[in-house]
């Protein structure tokens, strides 16, 4: 009966925007599933009064599968000079642009590997490239403007500052995988820490670039690694306020490094990265996140049928028509959604789907 | 919670039986939490914590079929470039596998073919019952039942007699479909009528044998239809106590005659927990992973759900109709899939008898 009183209160002082890494432990491990669907789902109806449903039209860009952080979860990355290396031309930037527009879209998210001679000049050339077209841009994760960063030797504010001048709309949350160090050690060493990560994201917030947050989990990660990442996200958007929306995500293993360390193979049965355990991550999210308006189902990853039930989970976001999906297809799972897709699965849960334009952000 | 189900759960904690309008209310119900609570409740009242999967093989004889149901992907006439008719070789090649592969069960189903007489049939039973004993043979659907009574002029209760004496062990659910004619009319208009393939389980449960029964949902039904559908499902099963497992069945629509989307996740779990808290008589509900997709079939779990059929190894009826699922799942995925649902898996055999408890720690 203590564990039932724990968990009842965890949710009390979610509530009150209190809740603390122990609070979000308590929430991810020991409520009934449905008990944890309802309250995130009053928060999802608090914060989306009328059961609206957003998504987005848009298209995702990956510029270049030349990476040089070779993350043992991405099956998406080449070294240079592999024989599936590639870096996009412009002609099929423009054209993956123009079939966008076509299609309706208003948005494409680009982002790529950190490709190791890329520095901020090929960046800000390459939003050019995007922005002679009529089409919002979403894109550069923070690894990727650190990076650019780097290479170049200027500031990241500088970086920022010249993206956001060439451009750049928001940038996606890519890249957060899970906000702990210790976690980042085992799966990304060679990614930046989440020091930098939150660093790259206050300093967009400051400069007025919104942007959206992520997590991936179901890797190595414990449920408190897990519960740290929401309270981070949660600190940082109390400072800046300058999240739109949160979106977890499944590590998906096929064609991974990682899938064939024995440390995830340990963590595989106890963790979340299953149907079951993505739908509680999704509600503890909700739950915790309370200070971030959006949280985003993945269909990318879950499939159409595990993201609408996300929709009863806390989830008030469907995401992107995407168009085209390279990394999470690069390890063996490749859904797909049209926006008919998209809009008569939100209905048949119940919800009114609305499409969203500019102003929020998608991935 | 939505005021219509305050009473139907009432009626659920207290053990009183569902009306039909209860189904329909359930059905039609968007508190998904509500629904899966009450399914939840309802399962673990008859199961507890055990989760039954049942390591299987199934094979399909022949994809020749007389009937050409508009839902079906799988039948095709005796011209088509994809027909196929195994030999009685390539059959026992099959079940010698799942035989090294500690198969407790050979699911057997197929088209009705033009030709083969029954003959075949029950020398297939006797040949694997002797190479492979032990090994449960759960075969036939009521189509098939009722082909076999045509094509020999054999009641019935003679045909099953005979296919009992041969070796068949239980019958599977398939076939069942939609029962109400207006809905049958439009889907599968040349296949046996719901009477009928009542009429046939009522004479199998008469004969001492097992079986399942389907519904196949996310077509042209109504949610009306589909509770009429299990209105006879448990009255049958009032009479005679034979079907051991509900199994809803999720609709695909491709190379079919029906233009229809997949059915969607809330669908799929709908049907299997409205399916859960009506069939107060039937003492499992599963959720066949092959069709809804594996992480569907593990929130099932919550959802009233205490089997997720089997191992399957070679599945040709719905992938024709573009299942996007594998067509086998190893005995560890099936047990941590369960597990991961807080679940316990049990490996049961062809009538819910334990083969072996997975308890937590033991790994596959």
């Amino acid at each position: 009966m203590t564990s039932t009183l724990s968990w009842r209160d965890a949710l009390e002082r979610a509530a009150e925007d209190r809740g603390n890494v122990e609070d979000a432990v308590l929430l991810l491990r020991e409520p009934p599933l449905f008990d944890l669907g309802r309250a995130a789902d009053a928060v999802r109806r608090r914060l989306h009064p009328g059961d609206v449903v957003t998504y987005i039209v848009d298209r995702n860009i990956n510029y270049t599968n030349i990476c040089s952080c070779q993350c043992s979860f991405c099956a998406f990355s080449r070294e240079k000079g592999a024989p599936d290396a590639y870096v996009l031309s412009d002609s099929e930037l423009s054209r993956k642009i123009e079939e966008t527009l076509d299609a309706g879209g208003t948005q494409v998210l680009l982002q790529g590997g950190l490709h190791p001679d890329w520095g901020l000049a090929e960046a800000v050339r390459l939003v050019r490239a995007v922005k002679r077209h009529p089409i919002r841009l979403h894109g550069f994760s923070p690894p990727e403007i650190w990076h650019f960063s780097n290479r170049s030797g200027v500031s990241v504010a500088e970086t920022i500052f010249r993206l956001k001048e060439a451009g750049l709309d928001s940038l996606p949350g890519g890249g957060a995988e899970i906000l702990d160090d210790e976690v980042r050690g085992v799966i990304s060493p060679r990614k930046i820490g989440w020091r930098q990560w939150a660093e790259v994201m206050r300093e967009a917030h400051r400069q007025g670039l919104p942007t959206s947050a992520t997590m991936m989990f179901g890797s190595v990660e414990t449920p408190e690694h897990i519960a740290a990442h929401l309270v981070r996200v949660r600190e940082l958007q109390e400072e800046t306020g300058g999240f739109t929306s949160f979106i977890p995500w499944t590590f998906q293993s096929g064609n991974t490094l990682l899938s064939r360390d024995p440390r995830f193979g340990e963590r595989r049965v106890s963790g979340f990265g299953h149907a079951i355990g993505y739908l509680r991550v999704l509600a503890v999210s909700r739950i915790i996140l309370r200070n971030v308006r959006t949280v985003q189902v993945s269909w990318v990853t879950m499939g159409a049928k595990v993201a609408q039930v996300g929709l009863f989970f806390g989830g008030n976001d469907y995401g992107s028509t995407m168009m085209e999906e390279n990394v999470v297809a690069s390890a063996g799972v490749a859904f797909r959604m049209s926006e008919e897709e998209i809009v008569s699965t939100i209905r048949d849960a119940g919800f009114r789907p609305m499409r969203r334009e500019e102003h929020r952000c998608s991935t | 919670m939505e005021p219509s189900l305050e009473s139907i759960r009432d009626k659920v904690s207290a053990g009183v039986r569902l009306s039909e309008e209860d189904a329909l209310a359930l059905f039609r119900s968007r508190d998904i939490h509500a629904v899966g609570e009450m399914a939840d409740f309802v399962n673990r009242r008859v199961n507890g914590d055990r989760v039954y999967f049942i390591v299987n093989r199934h094979i399909n004889p022949t994809n020749l079929c007389v009937n050409r149901c508009k839902f079906c992907a799988f039948g095709k006439g005796r011209e088509e470039p994809l027909a196929y008719t195994m030999t009685m070789e390539e059959i026992l090649v099959r079940a010698e596998e799942a035989w090294y592969q500690n198969a407790t069960e050979l699911h057997i189903v197929g088209g009705l073919h033009p030709d083969l007489p029954f003959d075949f049939y029950l020398r297939m039973l006797r040949i694997i019952r002797e190479r492979f004993p032990g090994m449960h043979i759960q075969a036939f659907t009521a189509v098939e039942i009722d082909h076999f009574s045509r094509i020999t002029g054999l009641s019935l209760g003679e045909v099953i007699r005979q296919l009992k004496e041969a070796g068949l062990g239980s019958l599977p659910g398939g076939g069942a479909e939609i029962f109400d004619p207006e809905v049958r009319n439009r889907i599968c208009p040349e296949k046996i009528s719901g009477d009928r393939w009542l009429e046939v389980m009522e004479e199998v449960h008469g004969a001492g044998l097992r079986s399942n029964a389907t519904m196949l949902y996310g077509h042209v039904e109504t949610l009306a239809s589909r509770v009429d559908h299990m209105r006879r499902l448990r009255e049958l099963q009032d009479r005679t106590g034979g079907f051991q497992s509900f199994i809803p069945l999720a609709f695909h629509p491709k190379n079919t005659e029906i233009a229809k989307g997949y059915t969607t996740g809330l669908t799929d779990l709908l049907s299997l927990a409205v399916g859960r808290i009506y069939l107060d008589n039937f003492l499992h509900v599963k959720s066949f992973w092959i069709m809804v997709g594996p992480r569907i079939a593990q929130i099932s779990l919550h959802f009233g759900v205490d089997d997720i059929d089997g191992t399957v190894v070679e599945e040709k009826i719905t992938h024709a109709a573009g299942a996007q699922t594998g067509q086998e799942m190893t005995v560890a995925g099936l047990v941590s899939m369960i597990r991961q649902a807080g679940k316990i898996p049990v490996e049961r055999d062809t009538l819910y008898n334990v083969v072996r408890e997975w308890p937590e720690g033991e790994t596959a």
